[in-house]
């Protein structure tokens, strides 16, 4: 997954918004938008942040300031560990045209030591959006890690996976009936562009998304089939 | 084995209010740090070991009316978890010992799983 894949394979499926969300990191995102740059597509920054109870949550942003200054929360919080590559992976930093710039040497697959209150707080006080992400999956869900949705934090909604329908989901999960479900990709491979919720917004940006999420001041969002 | 000898032997740190532990009787030992999973398989009374230090944990414990909770590696709530806990009547305990660790004591105690 480069940069110029991503933004061809998302413009051939007809998708003109995507955000880049990488686990705990946020050092690829300028690259895609650079990638993007003059086409078609816009490309929001954002992360995959891994809570203390092993939450996932999306964190949306508007700016690259605003998910650099995440960044920095996330690198303070986050156990300073040496990745290795032979379990884990790499993890490459490139450039627009997919060209090696550097090797993250953190490992990035950890959890903040934040809690997932802390975390949503933080986001939003950044002006960012917090999204539990894919809650039905078994690992690193909301619901099977913490159960109950917490009562004491502002969620605007949740992210449901590819694998669940918003009534089935609904149907499971009677906790999270009063909250919008939104569905992503999550896409990990070049093949996995979903591309699944649309958004009825006039800019793509987090105050828009998030009327979107409330079907608030004309603007709505609607799940139709995957590509 | 009444729970306040097990607070005794063990060594766990009190992070609630006191009341009289020598009247609860734990029915059975259950360990897990998914509240998912807690939630359909702890047994009612049970004592439950966990490293999860979320304030759910608490909503947890009193839908199931488990006898107390345990948590491990020194894991500490917040201060509304223990407020929470207390209006709750849920006692939570703490131990600096893993839960592999925590759960070998209670088995030598004579506290089973089911």
């Amino acid at each position: 997954m480069i940069p110029p894949l991503i933004v061809q394979e998302a413009l051939s499926q007809k998708i003109n918004l995507i955000a880049i969300t990488d686990h705990n990191a946020t050092a690829n995102i300028e690259s895609v938008q650079k990638a993007a740059a003059g086409s078609d597509l816009i490309v929001l920054p954002g992360m995959e942040v891994q809570t203390r109870e092993e939450v996932h949550c999306l964190c949306l942003f508007d700016t690259l300031e605003q998910a650099f200054a995440w960044q920095k929360i996330v690198d303070a919080t986050l156990p300073d560990l040496e990745n290795n590559t032979e379990f884990f992976g790499e993890q490459f930093i490139v450039d627009e045209t997919g060209d090696f710039i550097r090797r993250e040497d953190r490992l990035l697959l950890n959890s903040i030591s934040l809690t997932f209150e802390e975390t949503a707080q933080k986001v939003t006080e950044l002006g960012g959006l917090f999204i539990p992400a894919h809650i039905n999956r078994k690992a690193f869900g909301l619901i099977a890690n913490l159960g109950l949705i917490p009562e004491n934090v502002n969620i605007i909604a949740l992210e449901i996976s590819r694998h669940i329908t918003t009534p089935d989901a609904y149907a499971v999960y009677p906790q999270v009936k009063k909250y919008p479900l939104i569905q992503n990709g999550d896409v990990h491979y070049i093949d996995e562009f979903l591309g699944s919720t649309h958004y009825q917004i006039e800019n793509p940006s987090v105050n828009e998304i998030t009327s979107a999420f409330l079907h608030a001041n004309g603007r709505s969002f609607v799940i139709l089939p995957g590509n | 084995m009444n729970l306040q000898q097990i607070i005794e032997k063990m060594d766990l740190t009190l992070l609630t209010q006191k009341k009289d532990f020598s009247e609860i009787t734990p029915s059975q030992g259950y360990a897990s740090d998914l509240l998912s999973c807690v939630m359909s398989g702890a047994p009612h009374g049970s004592l439950w070991v966990t490293l999860q230090a979320h304030t759910n944990i608490v909503a947890v414990a009193a839908l199931l009316e488990l006898s107390a909770i345990i948590i491990s590696e020194g894991a500490m709530p917040d201060e509304n978890t223990i407020k929470k806990a207390n209006e709750e009547d849920i006692t939570l305990l703490s131990s600096g010992l893993s839960t592999f660790s925590i759960i070998s004591k209670l088995s030598a105690l004579g506290i089973e799983g089911k």
